[in-house]
C-alpha cells in the first residue's frame, strides 16, 4: 500500500479535497490560499466519484468510495479527513427487492434540516438520510416513476449526479440525471415531475422531448432559489421559474458543451463553466485551459486563463471536479482528468497549481472549517459582496411564509 | 412510400453516403431495412453494428422517435413510410 501523508487541518483553514480515480488527496491552505499542504491518499486504489460535507454537531466530511473489488460505500470523517468510517458504517445500498444494485455513490448533499443528507446514485436513484449518513432510504416515488425505464446510461453511467434541495422548502427538491433530465418533487418525493421544456436533445431525432435530456450540472444560489443554471450536453440554460422552462444563455462561449459549473457563493449572477470542444473532442477548445464566468447571470461570459497553460492544453474538466469555497472573495477550484488541481483566490481572476500528476480528478470539494464570515483574508482586494445582505434579508422573508416541516415524514409516505 | 434512413453527419463522407438514404420496398424488420441500407452504403455497416451484428455501444436506433431498446431491437417492425435514425449515443466522445 502506498504511504498516505497525514494532514493536520487547522481552524480558519480551507480543507480542499480531490477525489480521484485512486482515492482522495487532501490540500489545506490559510485563508490566502496560496500555499497548500498536501495530506492522503485516502481510499488508495478507490474511485472516489463524490465527495460532500456538512455541518451540525462538528463538521462531517463524506466520501462515496468505490472499491474496484469490494463495490461502493459511503464513508465519513469527523475529524477533517484525518479517520474516516469503515465500509460497514452506512446503509447506502438498494433495498432487497429493487431489482438493481448499487454501481455508484455520485453526489453526496445535505438537506436543509438537521441531520438530513441526500445522495445522487448509480443507477439512477435518490436516498435520504436522516441522521447524518448512517442508514438511508431509497425515494420509492422517483424510482418508481413511469419514466425511469426509458432513462439511458451515458458515457458516465446512468447517473442521477446533481441533488438541490430547496434552501428554504424542504419538500421541495430539484435532481438532475443523465440521461433522463431534470426533475422536480414538491410534496417531499412523493411525487415527481420532468422540468425540461426548451431544453435541446442533440441525440435523439425529438429535439425537445418531455424527458430524456443529458444534462451535466445544474446549480442554484441559496438567496435566489428560483433560478437554475444548466450546463447540458450541448447547451447552456436558465431558469427562472424553478426549472418549468429554461432558455438558452449560450452567447459568448467557444462552445456550449462541458461538464462542470459552479455558482458563486456571494452572487447569484456569478456562475463558472469550463466549455469543451464538442461531443466528440471533449477537450478544452484551442488547447486553452480557459475558465468561463458570468457575472450578469448569463447574458455575457468572460474568459478566466490568468495563470493558466494556453498552449497544447487538452484539457478535462469532468461535472464534479469544480467547487468555490465561502471565503470573501470566494475561492475557486477545479480538477482535471490529467490529474491537475488549479486554485483562484480572488473569484476566477488569477489561478496557481494546487497539485499536479494526480491520478484523474472526478470531483472536487472546498470546506471552509470555521465560520467563514469570521475568517478574515489578508489583502484582499475587491471583495464581491454585491446583494448578500439584500439576498438573506429575501431567504428569511421567504423562510417565514413557509415553515420547514418534516421531509422524513413526507418521504417515508413516498414509498 | 420507401422508408427512409438518417444517417448522421459523421458517416456522410462514406462512399455513397448522405444525409437521407431512401429505401424502396416493404421491409419486416430493422434488421432487414439495414440489410438493405448496407447495399447502398456498405461503408456504413461496420461503423454500426459489430462483428458479431449488435448495434455499437454506443450508436442508438430510432423508427421515428422511438428507441429500438425499447421495441424489440433490431427485430422492431418497420412501417412502410418509416424513418429510421442512426443517431450517435449521448455517451461515447
Amino acid at each position: 500500500m502506498p504511504t498516505v501523508r497525514d494532514l493536520r487541518v487547522r481552524q480558519g483553514q480551507v480543507l480542499l479535497m480531490a477525489g480521484t480515480s485512486k482515492g482522495v488527496f487532501l490540500f489545506a491552505a490559510g485563508p490566502k490560499r496560496d500555499k497548500w499542504e498536501r495530506g492522503g491518499p485516502q481510499f488508495a486504489g478507490s474511485p472516489t466519484y463524490a465527495l460532500g460535507s456538512a455541518n451540525g454537531n462538528g463538521q462531517r466530511l463524506f466520501a462515496g468510495v468505490e472499491n474496484p473489488f469490494y463495490g461502493p460505500s459511503l464513508r465519513w470523517s469527523d475529524d477533517l479527513g484525518a479517520t474516516w468510517s469503515d465500509e460497514t458504517a452506512s446503509t447506502l445500498k438498494f433495498p432487497e427487492g429493487a431489482g438493481v444494485s448499487l454501481k455508484r455513490i455520485w453526489q453526496i448533499v445535505p438537506g436543509v434540516e438537521n441531520n438530513t443528507l441526500y445522495a445522487g446514485v448509480e443507477p439512477s436513484a435518490l436516498f435520504v438520510s436522516h441522521d447524518r449518513g448512517k442508514s438511508w432510504e431509497l425515494v420509492r416515488g422517483l424510482f418508481d416513476h413511469p419514466h425511469r425505464e426509458k432513462w439511458m446510461p451515458g458515457n458516465g453511467g446512468q447517473c442521477l449526479h446533481t441533488v438541490l434541495p430547496h434552501p428554504t422548502d424542504p419538500d421541495r427538491i430539484t435532481v438532475a440525471m443523465s440521461t433522463g433530465g431534470v426533475y422536480r418533487t414538491e410534496d417531499g418525493g412523493k411525487t415527481w415531475r420532468p422540468r425540461n421544456s426548451g431544453v435541446r436533445v442533440d441525440f435523439m431525432p425529438e429535439k425537445f422531448p418531455e424527458f430524456g435530456q443529458c444534462v451535466h450540472k445544474v446549480v442554484r444560489h441559496p438567496g435566489r432559489p428560483e433560478t437554475l443554471f444548466l450546463q447540458n450536453h450541448g447547451g447552456l440554460y436558465r431558469s427562472d421559474d424553478g426549472g418549468d422552462s429554461w432558455h438558452d444563455i449560450a452567447k459568448g462561449v467557444p462552445s456550449d458543451f462541458g461538464f462542470c459549473m459552479a455558482i458563486h457563493p456571494h452572487d447569484p449572477d456569478v456562475v463558472y463553466i469550463v466549455p469543451l470542444e464538442a461531443s466528440l473532442f471533449r477537450c478544452t477548445p484551442e488547447g486553452k485551459m480557459r475558465v468561463y464566468r458570468t457575472r450578469d447571470g448569463g447574458k455575457s461570459w468572460e474568459a478566466l486563463s490568468k495563470g493558466l497553460p494556453q498552449k497544447d492544453a487538452n484539457e478535462v474538466v469532468l461535472r464534479d471536479a469544480m467547487a468555490v469555497d465561502r471565503l470573501d472573495p470566494a475561492g475557486v477550484y477545479f480538477g482535471t482528468r490529467s490529474g491537475k488541481v488549479y486554485a483562484s483566490a480572488d473569484g476566477g481572476g488569477s489561478w496557481s497549481l494546487v497539485a499536479d500528476s494526480l491520478p484523474p480528478v472526478l470531483c472536487v470539494r472546498a470546506v471552509v472549517i470555521g465560520d467563514p464570515a469570521k475568517i478574515r483574508v489578508p489583502h484582499a482586494k475587491g471583495a464581491v459582496r454585491r446583494g448578500v445582505a439584500k439576498l438573506k434579508s429575501k431567504a428569511k422573508a421567504v423562510a417565514k411564509k413557509k415553515p420547514l416541516r418534516s421531509a422524513a415524514r413526507k418521504l417515508t409516505r413516498a414509498r | 412510400m420507401p422508408v427512409r434512413v438518417r444517417l448522421p453527419a459523421i458517416l456522410r463522407d462514406l462512399p455513397g453516403s448522405r444525409a437521407t438514404v431512401e429505401l424502396a420496398g416493404r421491409f419486416d424488420s430493422v434488421s432487414d431495412a439495414l440489410d438493405a441500407l448496407w447495399r447502398v452504403v456498405p461503408g456504413v455497416r461496420d461503423r454500426v453494428l459489430t462483428e458479431t451484428g449488435e448495434v455499437r455501444e454506443h450508436v442508438q436506433l430510432f423508427v421515428g422517435f422511438e428507441s429500438i431498446r425499447f421495441t424489440g431491437g433490431l427485430a422492431t417492425a418497420v412501417p412502410e413510410d418509416a424513418e429510421i435514425h442512426i443517431v450517435p449515443a449521448v455517451s461515447g466522445g
